[in-house]
């Protein structure tokens, strides 16, 4: 079983707690730069738990008992590159969203938005969450439901 | 024969390595398609009959050995469910193809869709035969990135929202996975599931409890099990109709496979576990209930699809050979029958323009077909004998409640949500094909692939369709073979040794 | 002053090469340019692609590989495409007449192929054989039949990289122009 050090500790614990803060941020950018983030906790632990450090393992640089674990080096790699690929993946979708909407929010669930909308007091409602209201009285499908996101979006 | 195994991986790739470099020949990538998957579904016919017979075949890539080099494991449960999949996914790849071709009046080639399809059955088949935990964290990215473009691709503003969701969620949930194999390492010092099956057991109780809950939260993001089931319904109804069947048939499916295999062979229970007990009984309540507040016909099935997710965790939560097997059983029935109700509510779309149950009506008279291809899966899901819901359902229950008094508490749940399940279905019957008919909305954007509009259907489309509702069929009629080969892949899981012996040699 | 900087600068210019220099052609706008860079991606970009072609043959024995000779290759094209002002980054393949897609196609097909080939020879999927010779001017060399794997992967990864320049570079500038008013 391999143990941490302290300082690596904090430093992951720092990464995944900056990481998770991000990702629960409503802009996609900021999201993306949480999921970044966390994937360099992700592979920074999977280096960590390689064992204390030691030489590359490279065949012929080093005798073999001086390697560090090559497996966990391995691991990280694959990581990365996934990481790398869904990163550009998230930014193409950013940028998808930007054209078509306008804005990268990350919006509630078309549900939800109708649940709280139906709680809301009606002396509370203003002028433009009201004419959504009465457009889900009339068509609850999801032809309304799914207009709704871009009609909110071009308000915000 | 070992090759063998590794066909199912190999040749989807190869695959989406011709259909790129065809893709200015839509018909080319569509025979490309068609015969790379009729091709491993064939393989995995042959697999599980090898399977069935020799025990569990084994690939080592490249020569090396287990634990340390990759293998590839093709035992009963494995090949069975690479089997219904494939078969799955290739039905879907008619109808898409055939949709498109309705749409745009003629085949359209496109360097994206055919490939994408391609590595997503890539991904799925490598989960089923991967052997180690670090292949399986990249068989998910490889079937999750091909769903994220497949779900996005086309995307216009209003579905570009669900898109989100449903991307961010993964991601966490995959960031999760590799903080879990990184843990799982660092405890054992290998990634092997057969390795790990001794490994684990050697380690204190607390770590082995804390590990096994990552797994449980990891891929219980994946399976949609209550509380980690709400991006589900929001993001599956907001894809094309194909798209969305294929996602519904597998995807989650894999996640429950993921459960499966990690629970039985690396964190075994020698009695029913309490926490997945529990979670069972939520998600299939959480989901029927869910389903029957709905309006939406996609997102009514999204529900129900999060329902018999627990039914499947719960034979997993029963923890012996008997409950492991109706769930064996039930991911079969359901995979086919999950997908054919997306596909037949695709094909209610375009017949009626509208997503909306309240807006639909008197289907029955003018598509009586259409009526019997909804009902016959309707009923299946529901479980009403004779059909494969009833003889999987069967087999949870048995397993239930002889196992003791909390797990036969829990079954008393699955009959709850069972005829929920009935009543949604007998509601959407009602609404949808009875009473008065309804003129179908026009189609307010005919190049949106998200059909909310009286577009044409194709002949193909629904032989896609009806087949899938003969396989599902076929599983009933086979129901005595299958349960014995979902008995004796029980039979395997609990008892681990056949499958490490195999491994490790 | 400000005159000039709105007139295009072409190459007709005292900085006219005697040859073509970059593929992507002339710069429109004048603050698109730097001959700066224009020069050393003139200097870089043969070396770096040299570069990557050696990381992708060491690579079985020593740091390197398909995928890290891909992405330096990759990056020698992100270079031009950055030194050649974005206009005509679309084109950047376009002297070879390949659509990135053909080169990831490609790199994906050799790949399986090395992955299957084994078989042929009675060998288990994806294993690998080594073969040394003694070559007059090299001297001693390993070759290793995954090596055809890694060149999959180097074609495969150029490949989208050229792609993403293409949709997520300048595609994005075509847009932004089309939408400039």
């Amino acid at each position: 079983m391999i143990t941490l050090n302290l300082g690596m500790t904090i430093v992951l614990a720092v990464l995944y707690s900056v990481g998770f803060y991000l990702l629960l941020q409503r802009s996609l950018m900021r999201i993306l730069i949480g999921i970044v983030v966390l994937g360099h906790g992700a592979n920074l632990l999977l280096q960590l738990v390689g064992g204390p450090p030691a030489r590359a393992p490279v065949l012929g640089t080093a005798p073999p008992e001086l390697f560090a674990d090559p497996l966990p080096q391995a691991l990280a790699l694959t990581a990365i590159v996934i990481t790398f690929a869904m990163t550009t993946y998230l930014l193409a979708l950013g940028y998808r969203s930007w054209v078509l909407v306008g804005h990268d929010e990350v919006q509630d669930d078309v549900e939800d938005r109708r649940i709280a909308e139906r709680e809301r007091p009606e002396g509370s409602m203003s002028d433009d969450t009201a004419d959504t209201g009465t457009d889900d009285d009339e068509d609850p499908g999801s032809a309304a439901a799914s207009s709704e996101p871009a009609a909110t979006g071009g308000r915000r | 024969m070992t090759t063998l195994v590794t066909l199912p991986v190999l040749l989807p790739i190869l695959g989406a390595a011709l259909t790129v470099i065809g893709s200015r020949s839509a018909r080319l990538q569509r025979l490309i398609g068609i015969a790379v998957l009729a091709v491993v579904s064939a393989v995995a016919a042959v697999l599980l009959v090898v399977a069935d017979r020799s025990g569990p075949i084994v690939a080592e890539l490249g020569g090396w050995p287990a634990p340390v080099g990759i293998v590839l494991v093709a035992d009963r449960l494995s090949a069975l469910l690479l089997l219904i999949s494939t078969l799955v996914t290739l039905a879907v790849l008619v109808y898409a193809i055939d949709q498109r071709i309705t749409d745009y009046g003629r085949d359209t080639a496109s360097t994206t869709f055919h490939p994408i399809f391609l590595l997503l059955s890539t991904g799925v088949s490598l989960a089923y035969l991967t052997g180690d935990l670090f292949s399986l964290f990249v068989a998910f990215e490889i079937m999750l990135a091909a769903s994220y473009v497949l779900i996005t691709r086309r995307t216009n503003a209003s579905r570009i929202r669900s898109g989100m969701t449903y991307v961010i969620i993964s991601l966490t949930s995959s960031l999760l996975f590799l903080t879990t194999i990184a843990l799982v390492y660092a405890a054992t010092g290998t990634v092997n599931l057969a390795d790990l099956s001794a490994r684990v057991a050697v380690l204190p109780p607390g770590l082995q409890t804390l590990l096994a809950c990552m797994t449980i939260v990891t891929f219980g993001i994946k399976a949609a099990m209550v509380p980690l089931h709400f991006w589900l319904p929001d993001s599956y109804p907001n894809a094309p109709a194909p798209v969305t069947a294929l996602f519904a048939g597998l995807l989650t499916k894999v996640g429950i496979y993921a459960l499966l295999r990690t629970q039985t062979l690396v964190f075994p229970q020698d009695r029913p576990s309490a926490l997945l007990l529990v979670l069972a009984a939520l998600t299939m309540l959480v989901g029927a209930l869910g389903a029957l507040a709905q309006n939406d016909l996609n997102r009514l099935l999204s529900f129900l699809l999060v329902s018999h997710i627990g039914f499947m965790l719960f034979g997993l939560a029963v923890f012996d050979a008997a409950g492991v097997a109706g769930t064996a059983l039930y991911v079969v029935h359901h995979i086919t029958v999950q997908a054919t109700l997306f596909l037949v509510s695709g094909l209610i779309t375009r017949r009626t323009g509208t997503v909306a149950i309240d807006q639909m009506g008197g289907l029955a008279q003018r598509a009586p077909f259409l009526a019997v291809l909804f009902a016959v899966p309707a009923l299946t899901l529901a479980g009403i004998p004779p059909t494969s819901g009833f003889v999987a359902k069967l087999a949870l229950l048995q397993a239930g409640a002889a196992a003791g008094l909390s797990t036969a508490l829990v079954a008393g749940v699955v009959i709850v949500a069972s005829l929920l399940t009935l009543y949604a279905m007998v509601r959407v019957w009602i609404r949808v094909f009875w009473g008065t008919e309804k003129e179908p909305l026009p189609d307010a954007d005919p190049a949106d692939e998200l059909v909310v509009g009286t577009a044409a259907t194709s002949r193909p489309m629904y032989a896609a369709t009806a087949g899938l509702v003969a396989v599902s069929l076929a599983i009933a009629a086979a129901a005595g073979p299958l349960s014995s080969v979902a008995g004796r892949a029980g039979v395997d899981l609990t008892d681990r040794l056949p499958y490490v012996t195999a491994v490790l040699r | 002053m400000t005159q000039q900087e709105q007139t295009p600068l072409t190459w007709n210019h005292w900085d006219e090469p005697e040859g073509e220099w970059m593929l992507p052609g002339e710069c429109p706008v004048r603050t698109n340019r730097t001959l700066l860079l224009e020069m050393a991606a003139r200097l870089l970009f043969p070396t770096v692609l040299v570069f990557s072609v050696y990381l992708l043959v060491v690579g079985h024995y020593a740091p390197g590989g398909g995928f890290a000779g891909g992405l330096v290759a990759g990056l020698a094209f992100v270079l031009r495409y950055i030194a050649g002002g974005g206009a005509e980054g679309a084109e950047i393949g376009t002297r070879l007449n390949l659509r990135p897609p053909l080169l990831v196609g490609l790199g994906l097909l050799l790949a399986v192929i090395a992955a299957f080939a084994p078989v042929a020879f009675g060998r288990p999927v994806l294993a690998s054989a080594k073969y040394s010779a003694d070559v007059p001017v090299l001297g001693h060399v390993d070759l290793v039949s995954s090596l055809v794997l890694d060149v999959g992967v180097y074609l495969l990864i150029i490949g989208v990289v050229l792609d993403l320049l293409r949709s997520l570079g300048s595609g994005i500038e075509r847009d932004a122009r089309e939408s400039r008013p």
